[in-house]
């Protein structure tokens, strides 16, 4: 089983967003940078139970810069047999899309998955461009994947209930919470990463479609107002004429 | 349920001077402690019980020996990165990482180092493991800061030796399977053996009523005629060089482990002072309170440099004893201070188990005495720069 994931790279939950360049780029200054959580957590923990369970390998491939190794060493020490960088600086989700479809047409893949979405900018398209772009069939937002041969069995969560669908190889599917359970990597797996082959390749000529105009943040949240459970009235008068809800 | 919320202080973006691996390093071991450690570490302190689950798990996320080779068992990792992770169990609780201290620099280290390539086999794997747990016996009831005046002792008897006394303040003994133990033979030397649980004679009596590394268990090391195989005594190494290089190792880790408590209550204080109003107002606002921070995060960012540039040292096998002693000393005192002062940031919460505070700082008391107590290191560094011995 040939099993190939998508992973990237985003600012950690806890950084304070701010923008740069007349708010068309994020200002990464003193930011830390994460594997994205969906790509780590779901996609590539089912994709090395998968590997363990049916033997095989999982390569993970990332778009971006030498900076982005950090997270590409984790993927490794997480239980990845070896990776591919595409060294670009992503520009939108087609190019990203268009890179890795580019690289991953004649290698013999059985699937693709990534994460549901990435939590920087939640485009959640870069899996359906490249099931498109490949001509492989696309199931989004799977909650479970398992694998017989060349048929695959995947759960979706669809409001209020869950499809279950069946597909055959090659194909590419986006995870959802509830593929896996996360995996602390363990510090043997960090050391055998360092020996772990990573090959970085030219882009080819991936495009992008779209170019940012401007960020915008969302207006800040105020603060708590207390008021004591002996006036009321005070909370009407607020929500009447500050809140304006009533 | 309790959320640990800790993002660790890097006020000279000292990071940048770490490799990737030692990023990955440190968030598996904060992910670890965040998911498994700090969600349980209270109750147990409380409870005044080792949580002996964990040592399987410490030894799984690889926190045993991590500078060991990988093929005894160890990590085969670099001096920094063994400092990061006694760093993060630190920063949970001292206790924590007392018992990983033990095990990788006072167990394995000493078998790593001293040991026969039979002793290597036998006990490196499973000690890295987590199958075995292993404790280090060097302190006597009457010997804690002059350890040569042991009297621990062996005997002579053929195939085996004839072991006679009582070690004292031993950490892990109460659950050790394994113990280190530093004796004077019949000629005065001091030799290195490794006995076993289940041996004749020896017994693992728990110290109780403690009120500092409530989390880990402490006790004595009692041997009466204890038989122990030739074959387990160190043949490498004689006198008191044996326990004191195992020391420096340990200590090595200590000061970045000290640190990491530090951080901790910083972290938690200046949360704390941004949440918690009076007067109308955040209590970080006051001049105070911010004096408070402000010389806190200044002392934490000096120790983190010296932490780091020993680590340097230590790779290249250039870090003395005194120079361990040094950061061993300082981290143990910053820590101290800022848990101390943290703790009245957090007024009468600060005295409560909602927030780690009190309990690094009762924690700390024993840092600042084990391993060498503040004023021997300090003597340790009178002695290095005036070439004057204050011992004797
Ligand atoms: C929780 C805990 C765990 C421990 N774990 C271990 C362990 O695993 N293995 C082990 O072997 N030991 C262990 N120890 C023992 C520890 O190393 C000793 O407590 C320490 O070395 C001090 O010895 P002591 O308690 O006998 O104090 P003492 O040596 O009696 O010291 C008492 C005071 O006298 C001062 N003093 C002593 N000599 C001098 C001098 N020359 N000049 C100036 N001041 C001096 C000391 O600084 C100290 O303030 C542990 C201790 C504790 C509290």
């Amino acid at each position: 089983m040939k099993i190939l994931v998508c992973i990237s790279k985003v600012p950690d939950t806890t950084t304070k967003i701010a923008f740069t360049d007349n708010n068309t780029k994020f200002n990464s200054d003193k930011v830390q940078f994460i594997m994205n959580p969906y790509d780590e957590w779901y996609a590539l923990v089912r994709a090395c139970e998968l590997k363990e369970k049916h033997g095989g390998s999982v390569t993970v491939i990332n778009v971006g810069g030498a900076d982005n190794e950090q997270i590409i060493r984790r993927a490794l020490a997480i239980g990845a047999d070896d990776a591919v960088r595409i060294d670009a600086e992503p520009q939108d989700s087609f190019f990203v899309a268009e890179a890795i479809a580019a690289y991953a047409a004649d290698k013999g893949f059985d699937f693709i998955l990534t994460g549901k979405e990435t939590i920087d900018y939640n485009g959640s398209v870069v899996a359906g461009m490249l099931a498109g772009l490949l001509n492989w069939p696309f199931i989004s937002l799977a909650v479970s994947l398992e694998v017989e041969g060349n048929t695959a069995t995947l759960e979706r969560e669809i409001s209020g209930g869950k499809e279950k669908l069946q597909v055959n190889t090659p194909f590419v599917a986006s995870a959802s919470k509830g593929m896996a359970e996360a995996r602390i990597p363990n510090i043997r797996g960090i050391t055998a990463a360092r020996t772990k082959p990573l090959t970085v390749i030219a882009p080819g000529n991936a495009t992008a479609l779209t170019t940012i105009k401007s960020y915008k943040l969302p207006a800040e949240k105020t603060g708590v107002k207390l008021i004591s459970a002996d006036h009321p009235e005070q909370l009407i008068d607020l929500l009447h004429n500050e809140a304006k809800v009533i | 349920m309790y959320k640990d919320l800790y993002q660790h202080p890097d006020y000279y973006q000292l990071d940048e001077l770490l490799t990737d691996e030692h990023k990955l390093i440190r968030d598996t071991v904060r992910q670890y402690v965040k998911k498994s450690l700090s969600p349980i570490i209270e109750d147990y302190a409380q409870r005044a019980e080792f949580p002996t689950h964990i040592v399987k798990e410490l030894a799984d996320i690889g926190a045993f020996g991590p500078s060991i080779p990988a093929e005894y068992g160890g990590g085969g990792l670099d001096y920094i990165s063994y400092g990061i992770i006694m760093q993060e169990l630190e920063r949970c609780d001292s206790g924590v990482r007392s018992t990983a201290s033990v095990q990788g620099s006072l167990v394995m280290y000493p078998i790593y180092k001293f040991g026969s390539e039979m002793q290597r086999r036998k006990y490196l794997p499973k000690l890295g493991s987590g199958e075995f747990l292993g404790c280090f016996g060097l302190t006597e009831p009457d010997h804690g800061s002059n350890p040569a005046g042991m009297i621990t002792n062996i005997k002579d008897a053929g195939d085996h030796v004839i072991l006679n006394g009582a070690k004292m303040w031993i950490s892990n003994s109460p659950f050790a399977d394994v113990a280190v133990v530093w004796a004077k033979d019949e000629a005065g030397d001091i030799r290195g053996l490794i006995v076993e649980r289940g041996m004749e004679g020896f017994t693992t009596p728990e110290t109780k009523g403690k009120w500092s590394l409530r989390a880990s268990a402490t006790g004595e090391l009692v041997f009466d005629n204890v038989k122990v195989p030739k074959e387990n005594i160190f043949p490498e190494v004689k006198g008191l060089k044996g326990p004191l290089t195992c020391l420096s190792s340990a200590r090595y880790g200590i000061a970045w482990g000290a640190l990491g408590a530090a951080m901790d209550c910083y972290d938690s204080a200046l949360r704390y002072s941004k949440e918690r109003i009076q007067f109308e107002r955040p209590i970080g606002q006051f001049q105070l309170t911010q004096k408070k921070l402000a010389e806190m995060i200044t002392e934490i960012t000096k120790s983190q440099l010296m932490v780091w540039r020993l680590g340097v040292l230590m790779n290249e096998g250039r870090a003395t004893p005194a120079q361990i002693s040094m950061a061993k000393r300082n981290s143990v005192e910053v820590a101290l201070n800022i848990a101390r002062e943290a703790r009245q940031i957090h007024g009468g919460m600060g005295i409560t188990g909602e927030y780690s505070i009190m309990r690094h700082m009762m924690n700390l008391e024993s840092v600042v005495t084990y391993e060498g107590t503040h004023d021997i290191h300090l003597l340790i560094t009178g002695m290095d720069i005036t070439g004057l011995n204050a011992f004797k």
